[in-house]
């Protein structure tokens, strides 16, 4: 099968102007509920957040529950290394992401809402809280009950892990729970939750503004609808944009590469690292059936030019991942420490290079036994840098 | 019920009920999933993933203690992929840990090493992270050493702190590689709410939390023949011991318990079930002063519920949690310091021995017991009390460095002077069992009737419900006790301090009125003791207090007033209970302490 080029398309949705977010809201809560909800399934939005469950889907599971007290909570703990996108709708377009909030509230019958923001993101919170205050008068205005709160994290990446973050809320330390239950039935405090990334409600809210239609239309099969990319490293022109999902990695490299790239890491340090020879073969979006090699992304697109050793990009992820882990489980725990420990003994001839074969088969126990996606997605990029750039690691 | 939903493990078709883990699924099929962290006491935690089992269809492999059973999965606990991740994880385990196991104390019982040896782990590949980190051990408690380097991280004494005691001196502290178990602000364990009672001992699965033991110090005391060395053993002893030595769960190995003890050295062997006798005519006659106090003088400054202080565990607790409510303790000393402070006095005396030269060890199914001891107000004999506290499973550990063959051993019974007891200080090692004791000695005093339960077996307190209450009508007592006529003596009983907690609580806002509360530390009493063989799991602590409540309906006498030694201590030495020497010896006072 051909894979089909597609060209870079700018999109401009998420940071057009909010000023219509009264009329939205208005709007929306007079539709029934599951009338938004087959919105939301025929738009086929994925969640943002980088994993990509369907909206729709989520929304409807919670809305079936019969709870009196459900909640509505709003991932603002942006922490995966490479990702700025969060930040940037909520200080540009925050009604946007309430507005969206308080729709889901009307549809799965919450009255309460959260936004749990990344502790670095402090200074988010005064112009945020202003907005929840204009917010909030306005759905006194119309008699609509729906209370938007600010939960502050504190810093620790696996807060952002929706379990995690409960657990956090709750006052306890951030350790992800088991699985099932999903926060669908059980979530913050042991109520029905829906938690949506930031990225995921401003879509959610372009959706209610234009209908499923004009989403559905952007993007390609399994991926559908438009993306908002962090772009950082190597590239002359870093920034946010907002993309077409579907686009190929080669597309990508020649609009923001330097003409040098060697790789792509895409999704942060918990996703794909891309070597120049898979640039062709790859395309952003969410994993289908008939589609190629395609990765998804929470939006962290890195690029690394000829001038970076892969050896120490990996070392900086491990690091990254030997503190950042919980600490609850063994595979991530230990097998973090491992691969960095591993890492650097090969560097320096302590182990031999046969020894990287040892940590390829620990990532994939890794991949298989860990609690959460953060044990889990190490061997993504581990796998990655050791087999396309061996000689690096060695010498 | 709801429908059975049907699955197959290993290709063995079975039908379960839905909400069954995959764990407990494989066990009734006698599929045996190896576990770490899992412990049926507590919640579970998934985060070992040394039980993790391939469900076909799905990528990811599932922890089978936290996956329930669905429909129609097809579940393998054994296949290539399991297996060589279940080895990865071991080996992982075993880089972080100080596997130094021949100088370990949990060596032969610890449950990572049995299986690093299932899965014969016998070549390290990986680095050896535990030889680079700062890992500490923390000695400080009389009671408890907490080595770091042995941990697993498995949480199980977190999970036992919180869930079973509620006191959360255990806690988890630092992520990523630096997470670890830690206290308050990492304060040592004796300047932290820990309430010495062990539990987590019990509960974990490697040498990380074990006992501080005594052996070498009482060796030395049997080996110098200056000293003349007494001991006591505690009621749940004699029915724990056993497990240890190669009997079955739930065995009584009194007589041989004694002849080990004699045969290990020991000068005089005697039983602490005599001073538990001797706790309920000081107990008994305390509650009879108070009620009379309350209901016949009015006085308003009487402190009721009365509550049982046998438990070291129990009475920190409530000097860290409840410290304005110390003065509803009994003033009663537990039978262990009853027994030290009589042997250095009574009992020296009456053997004609210098107290100075005596030496007192207790076997206890405890490790609170090892910090009571060491409290500064047990001296009151002139001398330290108690001097040498060990567990039960220290006992075990010198019964065999002796080359004693337990299994062959001949009964023998207690010394005379303190070693005379009744099934009343039999049945301390229970739950329940201090009340039900009180209950048969105050009935009958009061009324001249022995209690109404058909054999004088009071089972509204016994059983292992974590709070039980009890009432007993008191109907035409003797004319010394008039204005007990009529009266609704309420009563009730609580194990772990989780629920002690709870009855505390209800005393507190007024919910609940009681006369008289049994509060025991640890889960099934002392049966179920931090200092008693491990495992321990609901169904051995189940067997534990049949045994005991088995010893108690086998003894000739059963109310505690009624045992010899206890008339001729009164008659010889102590004159009546609550007198002035009673005062002096077995009675003490409490002291609040801070919640951190």
């Amino acid at each position: 099968m051909s894979t089909p080029i597609y060209q870079l398309k700018r999109v401009d949705f998420i940071f057009k102007d909010e000023k219509d977010w009264k009329e939205i809201l208005k709007n929306s809560i007079n539709r029934p509920a599951h009338e938004l909800i087959n919105e939301l399934i025929s738009s086929e939005l994925k969640g943002r957040g980088g994993a990509g469950f369907p909206t729709g889907l989520k929304w409807k599971l919670a809305a079936e529950v019969d709870d009196p007290i459900k909640y509505v909570i709003c991932n603002a703990d942006e922490g995966e290394p490479g990702t700025f996108k969060d930040r940037e709708i909520l200080s540009k377009v925050p009604l946007k992401v309430l507005t969206s909030m308080a729709v889901c509230g009307h549809v799965i019958g919450s009255k309460e809402g959260y936004i749990y923001l990344r502790g670095e993101y402090f200074f988010l919170q005064p112009e945020l809280n202003k907005s929840i205050g204009e917010f909030k008068d306005y759905c006194n205005e119309i008699n609509f009950d729906f209370t938007i709160k600010i939960f502050m994290g504190s810093g620790a990446y696996i807060c952002g892990e929706e379990t995690a973050l409960f657990e956090s809320m709750e006052g306890k330390r951030g350790e992800p729970r088991n699985k099932p239950p999903f926060p669908s039935t059980f979530g913050y405090l042991g109520k029905p939750t829906v938690i949506n990334n930031v990225e995921t409600l401003a879509h959610c809210y372009t959706i209610f503004e234009y209908g499923s239609k004009r989403f559905y239309d952007l993007g390609v099969q399994y991926s559908r609808g438009s993306k908002l990319f962090s772009v950082s490293g190597d590239t002359p022109k870093p920034g946010i944009y907002e993309l077409e999902l579907g686009m190929s990695l080669v597309d990508f490299v020649d609009e923001f590469g330097d003409g040098d790239t060697k790789a792509v890491q895409v999704g942060g340090a918990s996703g794909f690292l891309v070597p120049r020879k898979g640039f062709r073969e790859t395309t952003i979006g969410f994993q289908g059936k008939l589609t190629g090699i395609s990765l998804p992304t929470g939006g962290s697109m890195m690029l690394f030019n000829s001038s970076r050793s892969m050896y120490n990009v990996l070392d900086n992820y491990l690091e990254f991942f030997r503190e950042e882990s919980c600490g609850q489980c063994t595979p991530c725990r230990v097998g973090c420490q491992q691969l960095l420990n591993g890492i650097k003994a090969v560097k320096r001839g302590e182990k031999n290079a046969q020894y990287l074969n040892k940590l390829m088969r620990l990532t994939e126990t890794m991949q298989y036994t860990a609690k959460c996606g953060l044990g889990q997605s190490v061997a993504n990029s581990f796998s990655a840098i050791v087999e396309n750039f061996r000689e690096e690691m060695i010498y | 019920m709801a429908k059975k939903i049907k699955i197959t493990i290993n290709e063995v078709a079975l039908e379960i009920e839905p909400g069954t883990s995959i764990l407990d699924a494989a066990r009734q099929t006698g599929v045996i999933i190896p576990t770490l962290c899992y412990h049926k006491d507590l919640c579970v935690a998934g985060n070992c993933r040394v039980c993790v089992v391939e469900i076909v269809g799905q990528k990811r492999l599932s922890a089978a203690c936290a996956t329930p059973c669905e429909d129609g999965m097809d579940i393998l606990t054994n296949s290539f992929k399991v297996r060589n991740s279940r080895k990865h994880i071991i080996e992982l385990l075993l880089s972080e840990h100080n596997a130094d196991c021949t100088r370990c104390y949990k060596n032969g019982n610890c449950e990572l090493q049995k299986l690093a040896s299932d899965y014969k782990i016998m070549t390290q590949d990986f680095i050896r992270l535990s030889r680079s980190k700062n890992y500490t051990i923390d000695h400080y408690s009389p009671s408890i050493i907490k080595d770091d380097s042995k941990c697993i991280r498995c949480q199980r004494c977190v999970r036992t702190c919180e869930e079973i005691q509620g006191v959360n001196a255990l806690t988890v502290a630092y992520k990523g590689d630096r997470m670890k178990i830690s206290t308050f602000f990492e304060k040592p364990m004796n300047d932290v709410i820990c309430t010495n009672c062990g539990q987590c001992i019990n509960h974990c699965p490697t040498g990380a939390l074990v006992e501080k033991n005594y052996i070498e110090e009482v060796w030395e005391a049997i080996a110098d023949k200056g000293c003349h060395v007494i001991v006591q053993t505690a009621p749940a002893v004699r029915i724990g011991l056993g497990e240890e030595l190669g009997f079955k769960v739930g065995s009584r190995v009194t007589g041989k318990m004694v002849s080990a003890l004699k045969r290990l050295g020991f000068d005089a062997v005697m039983d602490t079930d005599f001073s538990a006798d001797l706790t309920i005519m000081e107990e008994g006659t305390e509650l009879m002063m108070r009620l009379k106090r309350a209901l016949e003088d009015h006085d308003p400054d009487v402190k009721l519920p009365m509550a049982t202080s046998c438990s070291p565990g129990w009475i920190k607790y409530i000097e860290h949690m409840y410290p304005d409510y110390l003065g509803y303790l009994s003033t009663c000393k537990s039978p262990q310091q009853m027994f030290g402070a009589l042997a250095k006095t009574y009992y020296a005396k009456a053997k004609n021995l210098n107290p100075a030269k005596i030496v007192s060890v207790s076997i206890m199914p405890c490790t609170a017991k090892k910090f009571e001891s060491n409290r500064p107000e047990m001296h009151d004999s002139g001398f330290r009390d108690v001097d040498y506290v060990l567990t039960t499973r220290e006992l075990a550990i010198m019964i065999k460095q002796a080359g004693i063959d337990f299994m062959r051993l001949e009964d023998m019974s207690f010394d005379s002077l303190m070693g005379e007891s009744t099934g009343a200080g039999v049945i301390f090692g229970a739950t329940g069992g201090v009340m039900e004791a009180a209950l048969r000695t105050v009935y009958e005093l009061v009324t001249g009737r022995p209690v109404p339960f058909e054999n004088l077996n009071i089972t509204p307190v016994r059983g292992m419900d974590g709070v039980k209450e009890a009432s007993i009508k008191i109907e035409s007592p003797i004319q010394e006790w008039a204005f007990l006529d009529g009266v609704e003596l309420k009563c009730a009983v609580a194990h772990g301090l989780i629920n002690a907690k709870k009855v505390m609580d209800s005393i507190i806002s007024g919910e609940s009125h009681y006369h008289f509360v049994e509060f025991m530390a640890c889960p099934g009493g002392c049966l179920g003791g931090g200092g008693q063989p491990i495992p321990t799991n609901p169904e051995i602590r189940r067997k534990r207090a049949e045994a005991i409540y088995a010893e108690d309906e086998g003894m000739p006498l059963r109310k505690s007033h009624q045992n010899p030694e206890i008339l001729k201590i009164y008659n010889d030495f102590l004159l009546k209970p609550m007198g002035e020497k009673s005062h002096q010896l077995l009675h003490t006072k409490y002291s609040p302490r801070k919640r951190f």
